[in-house]
């Protein structure tokens, strides 16, 4: 028998690991060269990646961007010596109608604003790291740069210096405090410049009114109607109870909205007439139709969405199966078919010269269609909760509402974001299927492009350029929900 | 089970029981579809009490002190909790459980949350404490907890024993009257046991009254001032730690005595 026991005398200090494994070097042979199937995969695919880039980089490196003719293109990729390449003539003439469709020349300074101020008030909502100055003073920017292009007359400067007063200002504020010291203050009771999301509500009735224009009086009145439903709330909950009171509230809203805000908006105009040229909804198209269906479907159908998924588990038993109801259907029917029915039943139904607008409609179907797939998402997070935390919630005192906004959701939400995004991403690439209805969004004014004798004929290029809109636009998305999960990772697992 | 050995002397100043009531269970009886878990529970529980409850695991005692804040609904009998009956009112409810903290076996820390927002968020929400007040409620019970350094940090960076006394502070930062324990210890290494049961004993020397399921027959010793046996869904047998633990009396203590000590 041997002696088994044995003393460690000696502590051994740390060591670099061996350099074959580490480096340039180290990184290709453990991943691309370790062992000899890997091996031949990789100089396979090394092969095939040249083989597509062979063909297609000759054939994208075309001398045409100044083509006006499918023909033309023909004779100046032979004048350069070449068989074949891209005809990239009909992007460089066609590339405004496809980001705005037959939007009027002279107004298409407003979509392009919309989607700037779209940016400055989603900041605040997506991301937490850029201080309120920042944000005001972009807002200030943005609005100095466009009135820098579009207006005129003493007005406009008076806004101008205005504005600009503004930007110094907080600028000033900005450079003078450093963002420790600020955070000081903060905490110790500074007064703070007001909250961004103010803009970003406001936003949501200013973008409505930049893109389809008519009076200013109309955005205000509906957003009125918030302040009628709040106030009907306040003034009944004493008397009614709350849950009443605020059904009551909501039947205000509804009727104000339905029957008061175009009669309001009409007389105010009289008294005071400001507005902007109006755009008919058949004259948007292209991306802007494509991003204008997506925003407001995305952000319509995720709290939509959130209240089916909490229907579908609520003990009132109406309201469970109203939610499993809708789900269920939604899910079960194609969405060109809802599609359809926006734009050839819908108005069967309706009262006779009511005239319900098709991008309306077709921005209700898609919310509706993509609400029920991110309420089963978020069931999903829902389920993946331990029960602990609805008990924990509970053993304190919380009552549903806040257990779910302060605990259950936050969380549930966090599961849940890769699930919400993929449906916002197939959302958005859905929005080509309008060209099936006739609106004309980039698939579908490649149809008609197409249809121009002089493009006849021109296939990869148009889809080319459409995907790669398409691509940023997707690309970006899923890069934000990547960050999204990273900021929200808590849990140190 | 551990033998848990406290290094001081418990200070028993403050450890009176008063003969006001504060939780009184009559005849309660519960029910999992056919399955009678509870059956019979009458139990008074008068105020400055630290009363430890045992038994065989599945013999009811998680689901008897869950029935004490509603989380789990009792079918027949009645509870009354610091004056208030449970019924189906959620607005009593709602007032037992903020009168009544608990602390969970799993610590179900809101793991999204700092340690700080997880203590000020009942105190805010349900209480309406201004956020800077609020803070100091936490700090101070962070402190009393013994893990003020620990304040910005999240619940997952913690160790198990840290994340308990965590749980524990945030249910004192409600000022409840009474306070619940389902194990609290179980799901911990021995090292971190002894600091949350330091913390408990703190606790009961500053006159709380506690309901404590667990199996440290140590604690029980030095801290409680009655024992209930359980098994079977029904209070078997209850007495002083003393008289429990030297003199028991039915059949079913004495083996299920046997089977830990
Ligand atoms: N939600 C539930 N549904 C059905 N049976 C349950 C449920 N929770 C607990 N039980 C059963 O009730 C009995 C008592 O459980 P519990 O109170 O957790 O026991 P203990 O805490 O004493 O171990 C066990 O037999 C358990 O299986
Ligand atoms: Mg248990």
């Amino acid at each position: 028998m041997t002696d088994l026991s044995y003393v460690r005398t000696e502590m051994l200090s740390e060591r670099d690991p061996p350099l074959s494994t580490t480096g340039v070097i180290g990184w290709i042979r453990e991943n691309l060269f370790n062992g000899l199937s890997n091996s031949v995969l990789t100089l396979a695919s090394l092969a095939f990646i040249y083989w597509v880039l062979s063909h297609f980089i000759p054939w994208f490196w075309s001398p045409t961007w100044n083509g006006t003719s499918l023909g033309q293109c023909r004779e100046m990729i032979g004048a350069a010596g070449k068989e074949s390449g891209a005809c990239w003539g009909v992007i460089n003439e066609r590339w405004p109608q496809m980001l705005f469709g037959f939007y009027p020349v002279e107004e298409r300074w407003r979509p392009i604003l919309a989607f700037v101020l779209m940016f400055v008030a989603l900041i605040p909502v997506l991301f937490n790291m850029i201080s309120r100055r920042w944000n005001w003073f972009l807002l200030a920017l943005v609005l100095f740069v466009t009135t820098l292009f579009v207006a005129s007359g003493w007005l406009a400067v008076v806004a101008q210096v205005l504005l600009v007063v503004a930007m110094i200002w907080i600028g000033r504020l900005i450079l003078v405090t450093k963002v420790s010291d600020r955070a000081d203050e903060i905490k110790a009771g500074a007064r703070r410049l007001p909250n961004p999301l103010m803009f970003s509500a406001a936003f949501v009735f200013i973008m409505p009114w930049l893109l389809w224009g008519g009076t200013v009086w109309a955005p205000i009145a509906t957003a009125f109607g918030f302040v009628v439903g709040w106030g009907a709330f306040r003034v009944l909950a004493p008397v009614a109870g709350s849950l009443v009171a605020m059904i009551l509230g909501v039947v205000a809203a509804v009727v104000w909205w339905l029957f008061l805000v175009g009669p309001v908006a009409a007389g105010l105009h009289g008294l005071l007439p400001v507005g902007l040229e109006p755009v008919q909804s058949r004259n948007f198209g292209g991306l802007l139709l494509s991003v204008t269906i997506g925003v407001v479907a995305i952000s319509v159908s995720l709290p939509l969405g959130i209240v089916l998924a909490l229907g579908r588990q609520s003990d009132l038993m109406l309201v469970k199966w109203m939610s499993v109801g809708f789900i269920e259907f939604i899910r079960g029917v194609p969405l060109i078919t809802l599609l359809f029915v926006a734009s050839f039943l819908l108005n069967v139904f309706m009262p006779p010269g009511t005239n319900f607008d098709i991008i309306l409609r077709v921005i209700i179907m898609a919310t509706l269609f993509s609400a029920a797939y991110i309420a089963e998402v978020v069931r999903g997070g829902l389920a993946a909760l331990p029960k602990g935390q609805y008990e924990a919630a509970d053993a304190l005192g919380l009552d549903y509402w806040k257990a779910q906004r302060l605990i259950i959701m936050p969380q549930a939400l966090k599961i849940s974001i890769p699930g919400i995004v993929s449906v916002f991403i197939g959302l958005f690439k859905d929005t080509t299927l309008v060209s099936i209805i006739g609106l004309l969004d980039p698939i579908g004014l490649s149809n008609s492009i197409r249809a121009d004798v002089a493009w006849n004929g021109i296939v990869w290029e148009l889809y080319g350029f459409i995907a790669f809109l398409f691509f940023i636009i997707t690309f970006l998305m899923s890069r934000y929900s990547m960050y999204l999960e990273r900021r929200l990772r808590t849990d140190h697992r | 089970m551990s033998t848990f050995e406290l290094e001081r002397d418990v200070d028993r100043s403050h450890m009176q029981v008063s003969d006001r009531v504060a939780i009184e269970i009559r005849n309660m009886n519960k029910w999992y579809g056919q399955f009678h878990v509870l059956r019979d529970i009458d139990l008074t529980v008068y105020e400055g009490e630290r009363i430890v409850i045992c038994g065989p695991s599945g013999s009811g005692k998680s689901t008897l002190i869950r029935c004490i804040n509603r989380l789990e609904e009792h079918q027949a009998g009645g509870i009354v909790v610091d004056g208030i009956e449970l019924s189906s009112d959620l607005k009593n409810v709602d007032k037992v459980r903020s009168e009544v903290g608990m602390v969970f076996q799993h610590f179900n820390l809101f793991p999204h949350l700092t340690v700080l927002d997880n203590l000020t968020l009942a105190p805010i929400w349900v209480r309406k404490t201004p956020r800077k007040e609020a803070e100091e409620i936490a700090m101070h019970y962070l402190e009393k907890v013994k893990i003020p350094e620990q304040a910005l940090k999240y619940p997952g960076q913690l160790s198990g024993g840290q994340q308990q006394r965590v749980a524990i502070a945030r249910s004192l930062c409600m000022k409840p009257r009474i306070m619940l324990f389902d194990e609290p210890t179980s799901a911990l290494d021995p090292e971190m046991i002894k600091e949350v049961l330091d913390t408990m004993i703190s606790l009961a020397e500053e006159g709380m009254t506690m309901l404590v399921v667990t199996h440290e027959m140590g604690f029980a010793e030095q801290v409680a001032n009655r024992v209930i046996f359980m098994d079977a869904g029904q209070i078997v047998e209850q007495n002083a730690p003393s008289e429990f633990f030297n003199n028991p009396q039915s059949d079913r203590t004495k083996l299920f005595l046997s089977q830990i000590l």
